[in-house]
Order: C-alpha cells, then structure tokens, then sequence
C-alpha cells in the first residue's frame, strides 16, 4: 500500500506527473482551480498505487510526498 | 505508513519561480537531495547565476552568493579559496556559462579548481524572453533568429562538455538529462559523484543538464521532455566525457 | 620596525600582507606589475592565496567570492584593467563587501599609454560603474603613505562595509623611498563577519551576498540606508594636508605625486613675494570640501593642478561654490607638469582675478 499527497495549492498544474505514473492514476484535476488559477493534479484511484514516486520524482515543484 | 518521499531539507519552502513544467526545478531539488544524503548542508556554498534561477539564493537552506552574469565559477573560485574545506558549486544556464561566462569556466576547469559547477542546457535564454543561446540548434526559432538560427550568420552550438573534458584540469566532467525519471535518476547521481570528486579534493566537475524551457520553446511541460530526446540528445549525446576520479583526481 | 627602501607597488603589497590580507586575485597590466609579483613571491609564505586570473574581470569576482566568505582580500590594477572591473565594483558595492582594489594609474583613455597619469580620478570618486554607489578613494603622495593608507583602506572598507580603492600612480608604484611598516596582524584578530558565506555549520540561518532586488521599495529602502553611511563618511573621513594657506592669495589643489611638485612651486612662488599655499586632498572621496571653502573667505583664487585634462578640478569648484575663480593647469597622456610651469600658471591667474 502506498499513498500519493499533493499540495494543490503549490501544484502549477504543469502536468509532468501525469505523463509518467505507471498506473495512469494522476490526472489534472478539471473541478479545481488553485489560488494561482491552475489546475492541479489528483489522483483517480489511491488504491492502485504502488509507491514508486514517479510523479514525485519530475515534479519541478516538489508539491508531491509519498508515504509507503 | 513512512514517508519516503519528500522536500529535502536543504530545499527551503519557498514557492520556486520558474515556470509550470520548467525542469530547473528538478534539478534545483537534486542538487538539495545530494548535498542532503552526503551531510553537507552545513559546509555547502551555492553561487547563482543571472538567468531562470537567478534567484535560487531563496531556494536553498545552505549560504548563497548571487554572481554577476557569467562570472559564477570566478565567484566560486573567490569562496573555495578561502574556505577550501567546504562544498562549492555554481548552477548556471547557458547563456550565463556558454556565452559570457564561456572564459571563466574554461579557466576553473583548465586551473583544475576544486568547485563542482551543474550546467542547465536549455538552447534558450529564458529570464529574458527566449533569445537565441551558444547551444541553441541550428535552425531553431527564437526572438533572436526568428527565421531559425542560420550557421552563415549564428555558427553552431557549443558543445560544452565535450570542450572542458579536453582541459586536463577537468576531472569529472558528464552530459546527462532530465526528460524522464531514469534519466532524473541518473542526473542525480552526477551531481553526486561531482560533488563527491570535489569533496575528495580530486579537481574541477562539472555536469551538463539538458533541461527544457516549455514557455519558450512555445509546447506543453510534457512536449518538451520530448523535444530533448528528439532534438537535443541528438545534438548534445548524454555520457561520462572525462572521469579520472577513480585515478586520483588530477590535482 | 626600521626603515627599508622599497618600490611603492611592493611596500603596497606588503602592508596589505600585514594587515590581515590574505587573499590576491589580479591580472597582469603595467605600471602595477611589481604589486603582483611581489604578492606571487610572498603571500603562499604568509599563508595566504595569490592567484593570476584569467582576466581583470574573473579577477575582481574573485574578490566578490572572497570578500562574500568573509576574507580581507585585494585585487590591484592600472586603469584599463580597472575599466573592467567596474560592474564587479558596482556589485560589490551593491552587495555591501569590504575589499581594496589598488589602481596604479596610467595614461588614458583606451589602451592609452604606460606612463603616470590622475585622468581616471572621475570614474573612481563619480562611479565608474552602474548605481548609486561610492568608494572609499585614498590618494597618496609618498611610499610610506601608500603603505599606511593600505591598512586604512581596509579598516575602513570592514567598517562601513564597502569597496575601498587607492589610487597612485605609475611613478608613485615605481620610485623607491623608505618605508616602515607595522608588525604583521594575526588574520585572526580581524573584525568578526558574522554576515559572510562560510557555511551555516547547521547552527544558523543561511547568510545570502547578492545585489538584486527585483521590488522597487526593498531596492531604494537600501540605496537611502548606504546613503546615510555615506553621508556620515563624508562628515567624517574626509583627509588632506594644509600648507601656507592662511594668508595665501592663490591656493593650489593638487594630490598625489603632483602634490609633490606643486609644494616645490609654491615654495619657489613664497621666495618670490608671491603667497601661495596647498590643499592636498588625501581622500578623493570624501572630498575635502570644507577645507576649500574655508579659503575660500581668504583666498583671491585657486588653481587646481593634475595629471589629466581637468577632473578634480571640477570638485574644488563644487567646494568653492562661485566665492572665487578657480583655474586648471594640468599635463596628461604621461606628462608631468614641470614646477617652473606650474610657477608661471600661478602668475597668470593671480594677475586674471
């Protein structure tokens, strides 16, 4: 079991993380818009992560914390 | 459940400037992870550029000195001198290193100065709105060759790796890239290995980044990790250019 | 300490060694070799680091490296070197560091020529390069002052934390007199630099040198607070030398070796009738400015007299402020002005005012 949190506030909604989650469980999260007017990224499915932190690993803003 | 990934605390919790999808910010955080894992935070002396990361004297927890533009490894030189026991590194882009920087950093590397300087390669000056840079492709668009960079009138790129690893004061000297996370994790491990050659009083390191500029490249974050597998490893081919830390070093 | 015979550009060096200076980064350029070279001789001995850049523009970010991680450290060149370490001046000033840059200057402008010369006394006291910004400006006449000011130099870059320059001149760097110099101060003993980049050690906060300021208030709120030190420097600091001025008719200004020749000419003018006196400024910046106008209630004129077209010149009048007139006679390129003419210039005004 593995979770994913991402600080939306500080997400710039760039998208890296979404292109490289083995899973294909992170999306921009279309609902949301940040203080900044971006659309940050969410995961779909908690359950299906594997903790490889992938996402965390390109993520430029380091919004992204992983727990294993 | 244990934390396994997260800001490294030589990171400081500023919002970072760049821009959504720049991969500056990678690189910014592997540079923290590295000086994190060896210990060094409190032995660590960044020198800045004048570019995109200008200001990452507010990005880091460690003491920083903001360079003239350019002028980053004589500033590092200054430091490293005087505190000789510590870690020194300049970041710097392209602009700042390969075009008025390109005689400061041929002169570190040929007096075999023990300073580790991470060079981010992105065929662009970004700061100041996308001109042409040393190392961008010939054709390629900016504000400064807005019919692409012709080789009658802007030459060719500077491949800058290759041209330090000929200085024999050059000890470490590596390309790598930041498109993918494999590719992440390897750019981490140059930093190491050339923070390590320094601290190990081996000589001069420096790794070459190839990292991308969506704003103005003009594509999307995850288009322009493509454009560096596409356009630029061909160009700018990753890999060890010179490595003589397992020799000794070459001071 | 007893006296020895030394070459100004040595007796530079070696004062600034026993002062605590242990850090030189320069570059070679005529009339200020025998600085360099004395420094490759002698600073490894005395523990310090002397290193020949790659250019005077490596040379003086060197020192902004240095100077940022607390050291005291100096950089020396002759004029068109010092045209090129003017933006790392502008950032050392801009970052708030200590450091002593020497120019032995040279016949000007361009490659200009090697012989002595004062025609860069307005890029030193005005700002040669970009900002609000001053330095610290000592312009002595002999050897023994040049090694005095040297420490001066450096005490007073620490404590108003901001780049002091000496400015000589190609003779001045070349001729020999005696000199005594101090005993040497332990590096150790030096004021303490509790803002310089030497590493956080995890037991404080980061320390930053830099000079940008991309909000507008932060940037003025800073320019308004140098601006306080300077003024207290300018009411404080300022130096010169007065001879034979209270009853002189004619006052010349002159600094430097030429302040040398003008007391000849004054003293040749006395033995005439005529009542002439000196203000030697010893500080370019700050500028004497009271002691001009103080004589200027007595004096009929003054003549300030330099090895340029006529730049301190300016700064006498300033000084003057319209009391009185004040005239320039000065030789350039590498000419000295000769005593017997600077007597017949003295004539003229007085006879014009």
């Amino acid at each position: 079991m593995a979770k994913v949190m991402i600080n939306q506030e500080r997400c710039k909604g760039c998208g890296l993380c979404t292109s490289v989650c083995p899973k294909k469980i992170i999306v921009t999260d279309l609902e949301t818009l940040n203080d900044k007017g971006y659309r940050p990224a969410k995961v779909t499915e908690p359950d299906k992560c594997i903790g490889c932190a992938f996402c965390a690993t390109i993520c430029p803003d380091c919004v992204i914390t992983i727990y294993k | 459940m244990e934390k396994i990934f997260d800001r490294p605390h030589s990171l400081s919790d500023f919002v970072l400037s760049y821009c959504p999808g720049c991969t500056h910010g990678v690189i910014n955080r592997l540079v923290a992870e590295v000086v994190d894992e060896m210990g060094l935070e409190g032995k660590t002396v960044g020198v800045c550029p004048v570019g995109c990361s200008v200001t990452a004297y507010n990005f880091f927890e460690f003491d920083m000195q903001e360079a003239a533009h350019g002028r980053a490894p004589a500033v590092a030189t200054g430091i490293k001198r005087v505190h000789p026991e510590n870690l020194v590194f300049t970041y710097q882009g392209d602009g700042d290193l390969a075009a008025i920087g390109t005689a400061e950093t041929v002169h570190a590397a040929a007096r075999a100065e023990n300073i580790s300087i991470i060079f981010v390669n992105n065929t662009i000056y970004g700061m100041t709105g996308g001109q042409m840079a040393p190392t961008s492709l010939v054709g390629q668009v900016t504000q400064t060759t807005p019919y692409g960079r012709k080789v009658e009138n802007q030459g060719y790129p500077i491949h800058v790796a290759e041209m330090i690893s000929t200085l024999r004061g050059a000890c470490y000297v590596e390309r790598v890239s930041v498109d993918s996370v494999p590719n992440i994790k390897k750019t981490k491990a140059a930093i190491r290995k050339a923070f390590e050659c320094q601290m190990a009083g081996k000589g001069f390191s420096l790794v070459e980044v190839l990292s991308t500029c969506p704003t103005n490249w003009g594509m999307s974050p995850v288009e322009a990790l493509e454009r560096i597998r596409t356009e630029m490893m061909p160009e700018f081919p990753l890999g060890v250019y010179k490595d003589c830390t397992e020799t000794g070093g070459v001071r | 300490m007893s006296k020895v015979l030394m070459k100004g550009n040595e007796a530079l060096a070696e004062a600034a060694m026993r002062c605590g200076c242990r850090f030189f980064f320069g570059y070679p350029i005529t009339p200020q070799t025998e600085l360099a070279a004395y420094m490759a001789k002698k600073m490894q001995k005395n523990g310090g680091t002397f290193l020949q850049a790659e250019s005077e523009v490596a040379a003086i970010n060197m020192v902004y490296g240095a100077a940022g991680a607390g050291a005291r450290v100096m950089t020396s060149s002759s004029s068109p070197g010092i045209s090129l370490k003017q933006e790392g001046i502008s950032y050392i000033a801009g970052a708030d560091l200590p450091c002593l840059v020497v120019n032995i200057v040279r016949g000007g402008p361009g490659l200009g020529g090697i012989q002595p010369a004062q025609s860069d006394y307005f890029q030193a006291t005005k700002g040669g390069g970009h900002g609000d910004y001053h330095l610290l400006v000592f312009a002595p006449s002999s050897v023994q002052e040049l090694a005095d000011m040297t420490s001066r130099a450096f005490d007073k870059a620490d404590e108003y934390r901001m780049p002091a320059m000496i400015m000589g001149d190609g003779m001045l760097g070349q001729m020999m007199e005696p000199v005594e110099f101090k005993e040497f101060a332990d590096p150790a003993s030096l004021p303490a630099k509790p803002w310089a980049t030497t590493g956080t050690g995890m037991k404080r906060k980061k320390n930053i040198i830099n000079s940008l300021y991309l909000t507008p208030e932060e940037l003025e709120n800073l320019c308004v607070e140098r601006e306080k030190r300077y003024d207290k420097i300018r009411a404080t600091e300022y130096l010169y030398e007065e001879i034979d001025t209270e009853d002189a008719d004619i006052i010349i200004a002159a600094y430097g070796t030429i302040a040398r020749v003008a007391m000849s000419a004054v003293q040749q003018a006395r033995e005439m009738g005529i009542k002439a006196g000196l203000i030697r400024p010893i500080t370019l910046w700050p500028f004497p400015t009271e002691a001009f106008a103080k004589r200027a209630e007595t004096a009929k004129c003054f003549l300030s007299v330099e090895m340029s077209m006529g730049q301190m010149v300016e700064d006498v009048r300033l000084s003057v402020n319209g009391k009185k007139p004040v005239y320039f006679y000065g030789r350039t390129g590498g000419m000295v002005p000769e005593q017997d003419a600077i007597v017949a210039e003295i004539e003229k005004c007085l006879k014009n005012s």
